[in-house]
């Protein structure tokens, strides 16, 4: 199959492993940002053969993982309410809040709707006319554009029960917060694909200059990953940092650049919690004054609960690549897929379900 | 009949409800035991050991390429008759309608159990209609329960498999699980989804008359996929199973709405696949007579029974390395990015 089998062909991946095992000439701690790397990592059995002193670290780039407790019982409240209806991706619906889920809230009654894409959630609204719909915005660059065009359709087909509530957030800053804490040694970052063919392989440039990182973008097929490891290591291995695109059927060095525009017509930056990592300042988007008119929280007066996380639970330390889930009291024992209690757990591209799904002794 | 849906009267037991039956319902599904309308079915003693099962289909949408709610609940009855060795002899049907639900529909549902019924040759020998209110149901449920005769010196379980059995899949993974994921989202794909329910008595048969004693297991993986089936046959027989990622069978637009919506062939539903597990030395044989039934035209052998952590199953990736493959956790669900 075009752009699967070309890059999954074991011919090409094999020559590829013995590479890999040939540029790794010091040791290297490399984080893979992306939850989709995470899962592509297990999934094709990679840490399994990865070579002696190549360590991955998992980063905080599941967008459902680092969707903070508060967040989480803001939705599950205002799925309670009502007239609303809220439309989610299917990740979103088991995950855990300080007093159950969504899918719980969907049990008692609540109207919670699994989507595909915003665009079905602009069409509910018009098929549920009494009901205010609430697109929950959860996820990073990547689907941010498609949000964005969504709001710009509602308003010129003037939907007027169609809203978001957004707690879109960016990628570069999260990183810089990371990046800060002295704990965190690393030599590179395997940078996401998807999310750099919105922000462009040029927005790693500065933190490959001031960490000195070697900074590598790839694809999620079987070769991608080998080719963005080999680069990594050889970077490493030499000294070197750099941004290197090893994602060039898919990613650019600008961006993309319509996407960017579209986005920043209905968005404007602001302070985001993060589960695990706290405030960041930048780190996420807000509506736009000029577009209130689609912003769930202005429309319904949402305030943020103050809510702590669950005890014991270190997807904190787990998103900042400081722990292992294995490391996790929880891990296995409390917190599992079908009863999870850390965000990690239940999202599929989560560390810890990762580490569960396709790993755990 | 002048009314175009079900009403609460064709429940009430009455003349609607006689009606119904008589005009829509035995006029497709007529069978002698049928016919009379007897409080129970009569059925003569067969020699060998009764299987009986039973199951509910509530599948949304009711009508998707390649099958409908119908034909699912004769095929589902009949394999899971089948996966124990036996030879299904009949099934009862029935039928939650709810209020409203329109009589064509229910018509042509009818029509497609007949002809699941008589082309599988395995009749309805037993029926029931009861009628809900409006909301209180979701179109139309159905119940089927069935009963086989296993004939002596059949014994077919996930006990029995053994180290060293190797494991055939009789085709591809995944077509009815993501033809109804995708129908119920509303993505087209290019190129044709389809369910793939089907019976599976006929090429269970081929398999043990042809090779008697050499089937160990048979499961027909349905909801949580091929899997969440290796995952109990290894914990049922306290073995280990080993797969070769590769030899999986996979139709390409599967795997590209697979690919689209985030989710693994290996944990969707099918409806006409059958897992054999198989003494090793007629491995071959088993694969060749299920690639000569036309249920089974590309089975493969995808794995084996291994001594090793009981109830672990394990993956080889086309690079050389592994991963467990854990059972299904609640409903896939696609994913964010």
């Amino acid at each position: 199959m075009k752009y699967l089998d070309e890059f999954r062909e074991k011919g090409l991946a094999m020559p590829l492993v013995a590479e890999l095992k040939r540029s790794v000439t010091r040791p290297l701690r490399v984080m893979e940002i992306c939850g989709s790397h995470t899962m592509a990592i297990f999934r094709n059995g990679l840490r399994s053969i990865l070579p002696e002193g190549f360590t991955l670290i998992s980063g905080p780039g599941c967008p459902v993982c680092v969707t903070s407790a508060s967040h989480m019982d803001a939705f599950i409240s205002m799925a309670e309410r009502p007239k609303v209806r809220v439309a989610i991706f299917g990740d979103l619906f088991r995950v855990p809040g300080s007093n159950g889920s969504l899918a719980n809230a969907s049990s008692r009654g609540a109207k919670v709707d699994i989507v595909y894409s915003p665009m079905d959630a602009l069409e509910l609204a018009v098929r549920n006319p009494e009901d205010l719909v609430v697109f929950l915005g959860v996820g990073f660059e990547t689907t941010t554009p498609g949000i964005a065009a969504t709001i710009l359709a509602a308003k010129n087909r003037n939907i007027k029960n169609f809203t978001v509530f957004s707690t879109q957030k960016v990628m570069p800053p999260p990183l810089i917060a990371l990046l800060g804490d002295p704990e965190l040694k690393i030599d590179g970052l395997l940078c996401p694909g998807h999310v750099s063919s919105i922000i462009g392989a040029g927005a790693y440039q500065p933190l490959a200059d001031t960490y000195h990182l070697a900074c590598v973008v790839a694809g999620f097929e079987t070769t991608d990953l080998l080719n963005g490891l080999i680069l990594l290591a050889r970077q490493v291995g030499q000294g070197v940092a750099k941004v290197e695109n090893t994602y060039q059927r898919v990613v650019n060095w600008e961006g993309n650049l319509r996407a960017a525009r579209m986005v920043d017509e209905i968005f404007e930056p602001t302070d985001m919690e993060w589960r695990g990592l706290g405030t960041i300042p930048g780190s996420g988007l807000a509506i736009r004054q000029k577009y209130a008119d689609f912003d769930a929280q202005a429309r319904l007066d949402i305030v943020l609960p103050h809510t702590t996380e669950a005890k014991g639970c270190r997807c904190g330390e787990i998103l900042k690549g400081k722990s292992i889930p294995t490391q996790c009291p929880l891990f296995n024992t409390r917190c599992t897929p079908q009863n999870p209690i850390g965000p990690c757990m239940v999202s599929s591209e989560g560390t810890c379900a990762a580490y569960y799904k396709y790993g755990i002794d | 009949m002048s009314e175009k849906t079900i009403l609460l009267d064709h429940g009430s037991g009455g003349l609607a409800s006689q009606e119904l039956i008589s005009n829509l319902i035995l006029k497709h599904l007529d069978s002698p035991i049928l016919h009379n309308l007897e409080d129970s079915a009569i059925i003569d003693n067969q020699p060998g050991r009764l299987a009986f099962t039973t199951d509910s289909y509530v599948v949304d949408p009711i009508f998707f390429p390649g099958g409908d709610i119908g034909k699912l609940a004769v095929h589902g009855t009949i394999n899971d008759l089948a996966m124990r060795g036996a030879r299904p002899l009949c099934l009862s049907l029935g039928l939650i309608l709810e209020e409203g639900f329109g009589l064509d529909d229910l018509e042509r549902i009818i029509i497609s159990i007949a002809e699941a019924c008589s082309a599988s040759g395995v009749p309805v020998v037993a029926g029931d209609t009861k009628v809900v209110p409006r909301g209180k149901g979701d179109k139309v449920f159905i119940n089927t329960s069935g009963i086989g005769i296993v004939p002596d010196g059949i014994d077919i379980s996930s006990k029995n498999a053994r180290e060293g059995d190797v494991i055939i899949l009789s085709g591809t993974m995944g077509d009815h699980g993501i033809t109804i994921m995708t129908r119920r989202a509303g993505i087209s794909m290019q190129g044709k989804l389809e369910s793939d329910t089907m019976p599976l008595h006929g090429l269970v048969r081929q398999l043990l008359d042809g090779l008697p004693g050499a089937i160990h297991t048979l499961r027909d993986p349905t909801r949580g996929g091929v899997a969440t089936s290796l995952n109990e046959i290894a914990a049922n027989s306290g073995l280990a199973i080993c797969m070769e990622e590769e030899s999986l069978p996979v139709r390409p637009e599967v795997r590209a709405a697979c690919e689209i919506l985030g989710l693994e062939p290996l944990y969707l539903a099918n409806e006409g696949k059958c897992l054999a597990v198989v003494s090793p030395d007629m491995a071959q044989q088993a694969l060749a007579i299920m690639r000569s039934c036309p249920e089974g035209r590309e089975a493969a052998i995808i794995g084996r029974m291994t001594a090793g952590k009981p109830g672990r199953v394990v993956i080889n990736t086309p690079v050389g390395g592994s991963r467990v493959v854990t059972p299904l956790h609640g409903e896939p669900l696609p994913r964010i990015c």
